[in-house]
């Protein structure tokens, strides 16, 4: 049986809406007007323990709805979902007790105290037993480098430290899954690297499940096997990052280094057709953006040897980045 | 001219008037004040023997209008004024080119007088025209003779002039705390006691009267409540609307000879 | 329940540890409520030095009223920060998801938020006034009078922590400004501070059967000093009528429960 179950899962939030001027502002004293915003439309997945999916989706898609509605802090309108058997929003507090959130622009840490306090005060939140407790607490010290922070109070951590922090206070009582909320946004590179590392040992090595949902395609390319896409409250791909580049064209990026300084004008006008999707020269090198489905990498690269000095040449697959963009923007930004 | 100042005053209305449950809630509570000391004080009268500095009649009309415009006292200070001084936002004040003081007050003044215009006006007919209707015509909001309502407004007007410049002060000494929370403790009791919000001052025992009678906060209530009830004759209105004019006056001296140093302190400090 | 003590316990050791790290503010706010108490104590101070007492009773039987609430008051105050800054503070950011996502109650979290220390201001003022009155009224004191003081403040304390919670409930509902509760909570301890007869019929009862505000204060009281209640009530009433604010408390427990299940649904 999966863990996560969710079965046409459906969430309409009613919003008030303003009018404007002063004038609006008295009418708005009578009588307000609302209208319904389609969180999701009825969404279907499942995931399988020890999973570790990338969820990911432009800004008002419904992540954070379906995250929310996962972690039991929201009543979708429809549908059904269970987690380890409970269905989160019913059964809240047995349900919270066996999962793990970390928001990363929020802490729940006590922002006066040192980090110790906050894990002790959490011990007795989620009435962690001692043993337990201490073996935990010393996991996670000793996997995310915690030991010299742990006296120190919360406002004085930077961002990445403060993020190493949460994680392990989301983790102390031991939870068998783990969302993930943006962990990586505002971190330097090596913070980054260092988050991902400590998500991929605690998934490979501890068999954590985790939802991660981030803007940041680094954070999936790096982490995640599968990942799920939502777009205007509807599950668009739900499969690998190969999925993703294959739903939105096989696009490469031919990059050629001239001998001489190449000119835009002579390449566009030697290459044309449905397959170019942009040419850009800087200096020696130009770059071109063409659908691999259409023509063959190889005939292309013969048409511009055959045809200009060519020092160098590869292909590359665009950043994953610009595949999300062509997505999104296929399915246009949701609504808030 | 005074276009950029309108402008700013009437987006804070505007802003205001998006809250109207808030301005409900504002109603019922002045109301149920209102009525709770009015029941104090006419039980002090009951037990009363001989005659008072101000009769029932003046007392119910002063507690009434101070419910109506208690928004106006310059007991608290502006939010969003003090989130600009905290976060270093203010310097863009500084940029404008407009005379910050003049600024300031305008800002202040809609901050003042928004909220309580709206929340007066149902309290005013609530008390002069609804109670009697209720069968309470006791407890009502007397309608004033018509030269003691001209003296009302014109003494109306110097409040909220005084109780702006006193506001401002109170915005510009966060320049110098930045949290504003000394002042925020400090400022409401004085301003309720001493403008004669929490008892009517003339009540208070005679030996303090000469105290009472000269210290600027007694412009806010005490002036203008009294000409409306008649406690201070139409004859001696103007020279009480004198005495909230000079304080203004000095007030607002003082508010720009601290702004002044306070900014230098900025430009010095770099923000 | 021994259990979430404890945790409320150690939540309030965590609060005040904090707080002491901010000593100037702390110490600034407890001055500024002692000094306000002691103004709004000058204005019943000034009322009866012009007119010698109020409906019978005197300037001493009323510091012991105005004593009783305030101490009250401010203990309940100072428990109930997390509900007072509710809608600022956790619904508005979404920290209520937070307080959600942990397997306690959120009342219970809530609670935890701080213990006050600032509140010491007017506590110590309330003392002070009671402590005066005591010794003006020469007010004979035996076990079944303290047992009984006692709990007219637990009764009181419940009260104004449910209308705390009451106050904090209507976020769920609306997110504008919530000065409405300000007539309970304030308005409740200025009417408190005199005695419960003084006021119109219909007001006694609003603050006898609907918003039980004279049964954790002047009815109990009444029986402490030993005088005869004007309205004629029984000692054995007067006695019970704490208990009328557990029960409202209880009482403002089941609609923030029912608060808490529309968030979930609203998700705001």
């Amino acid at each position: 049986m999966p863990q996560i179950e969710v079965k046409n899962l459906a969430k309409v939030f009613r919003v008030a809406e303003r009018r404007a001027g002063l004038a609006g502002a008295f009418r708005g004293l009578l009588d307000r007007r609302t209208r319904e915003v389609h969180a999701l439309a009825g969404i279907d997945f499942d995931i399988e323990r020890g999973e570790l999916v990338g969820y990911i989706g432009p800004n008002g898609a419904g992540k954070s709805t379906t995250i929310k509605i996962l972690a039991g802090i929201l009543t979708p309108t429809r549908g059904t979902c269970t987690v380890d058997g409970l269905t989160p929003w019913d059964d809240r507090r047995r349900h919270a007790a066996r999962i793990g959130v970390v928001f990363g622009q929020r802490t729940q840490l006590w922002w006066d105290l040192p980090v110790i306090e906050s894990f002790e005060l959490l011990q007795r939140v989620y009435r962690v037993p001692e043993p337990l407790f201490r073996r935990n607490r010393d996991r996670m010290v000793e996997l995310l480098r915690l030991g010299p922070l742990l006296d120190t109070p919360v406002r004085q951590l930077s961002l990445g430290q403060r993020m190493r922090a949460d994680l392990a206070a989301a983790l102390l009582h031991g939870p068998r899954l783990l969302f993930l909320d943006e962990p990586t946004i505002g971190l330097d590179a090596a913070a980054k690297l260092a988050m991902r590392d400590f998500v991929r040992t605690l998934n490979r090595e501890e068999g954590v499940t985790v939802v991660l949902t981030t803007h940041d395609m680094d954070d999936i390319e790096a982490l995640c096997e599968r990942i799920l896409v939502i777009g205007q409250g509807r599950i668009l791909i739900d499969g690998g990052i190969d999925d993703l580049r294959r739903r939105v064209g096989d696009e490469r990026v031919l990059i050629v280094d001239f001998e001489e300084p190449g000119s835009l004008a002579a390449l566009e006008r030697e290459l044309h057709g449905a397959w170019l999707r942009e040419v850009r020269v800087t200096g020696k090198r130009a770059r071109i953006g063409f659908d691999a489905g259409a023509v063959a990498p190889a005939a292309l690269i013969t048409r511009v040897t055959s045809r200009f000095e060519v020092h160098d040449l590869f292909v590359e697959h665009p950043p994953i980045e610009h595949t999300v963009a062509d997505l999104y923007a296929e399915h246009g930004e949701g609504e808030a | 001219m005074l276009a950029p100042y309108a402008a700013v005053v009437s987006a804070r209305y505007r802003n205001l008037l998006q809250y109207r449950a808030a301005a409900f809630a504002g109603f019922v509570t002045q109301l149920f004040w209102g009525s709770i000391r009015l029941m104090i004080l006419a039980a002090f009268y009951a037990a009363a023997d001989g005659p008072q500095p101000m009769n029932l009649v003046e007392v119910v009309a002063y507690v009434w209008l101070g419910q109506a415009l208690l928004g106006m006292l310059p007991w608290n200070t502006d939010a969003d004024f003090k989130e600009q001084i905290a976060s270093g936002a203010v310097a863009y004040d500084l940029l404008r080119p407009l005379d910050l003081y003049g600024y300031w007050y305008a800002r202040t003044l809609a901050f003042r007088t928004a909220a309580t215009t709206l929340r007066a006006i149902p309290m005013v007919v609530f008390a002069m025209l609804v109670l009697p209707a209720l069968g309470l015509a006791e407890w009502a909001l007397p309608v004033p003779s018509f030269p003691a309502l001209a003296g009302f407004l014109v003494a109306i007007t110097a409040a909220a002039l005084l109780s702006t410049s006193i506001t401002v002060l109170a915005h510009i000494s966060m320049l110098w705390t930045l949290s504003g929370e000394g002042v925020d403790r400090i400022l409401p009791s004085f301003v309720t006691i001493l403008s004669g919000m929490i008892v009517p001052l003339p009540l208070f025992p005679d030996w303090m009267q000469p105290f009472l009678s000269w210290q600027p906060f007694r412009g806010l209530c005490d002036v203008p409540y009294r000409i409306y009830s008649g406690n201070i004759p139409i004859a001696e209105a103007a020279g009480e609307i004198a005495f909230t004019l000079a304080w203004t006056v000095v007030i607002v001296w003082a508010g720009r000879l601290v702004l002044s140093c306070g900014v230098r302190r900025l430009v010095v400090q770099g923000g | 329940m021994a259990n979430a003590i404890a945790l409320l316990g150690h939540y309030f050791g965590v609060s005040i540890r904090s707080q002491l790290q901010y000593r100037a503010s702390f110490l600034l706010n407890s001055a500024g409520q002692f000094a306000n108490s002691c103004i709004e104590f000058l204005g019943i101070w000034a009322l009866f030095d012009r007119f010698g007492h109020l409906a019978g009773w005197t300037f001493a039987e009323v510091a012991f009223f105005y004593g009783v609430v305030n101490c009250t008051f401010a203990l309940a105050d100072a428990l109930t920060t997390g509900f007072d800054r509710f809608g600022s503070h956790y619904v508005r950011t979404g920290d209520f998801d937070r307080l959600l996502l942990r397997p306690r109650p959120t009342a219970l979290q809530l609670a935890g938020h701080e213990f006050a220390l600032r509140r010491v201001g007017r506590l110590l003022q309330g003392l002070i006034v009671l402590a005066w009155a005591t010794w003006a009224l020469d007010i004979p004191w035996d076990a079944a009078r303290a047992g009984l003081l006692l709990l007219t403040v637990a009764g009181g304390v419940a009260f104004f922590f449910g209308l705390m919670v009451l106050q904090a409930s209507l976020c769920f509902w609306t997110t504008e400004s919530l000065e409405i509760m300000n007539v309970l909570t304030y308005g409740g301890v200025e009417t408190a501070q005199y005695p419960l007869s003084i006021y119109h019929v219909a007001f006694r009862r609003v603050f006898t059967f609907v918003v039980p505000l004279g049964c954790i204060g002047y009815f109990p009281v009444v029986a402490v000093l030993g005088v005869d209640d004007p309205l004629g009530t029984g000692r054995v009433f007067q006695a019970l009528a704490p208990l009328a604010g557990v029960a409202f408390l209880g009482l403002s427990f089941g609609v923030w429960s029912i608060g808490v299940r529309r968030y979930a649904s609203t998700g705001s």
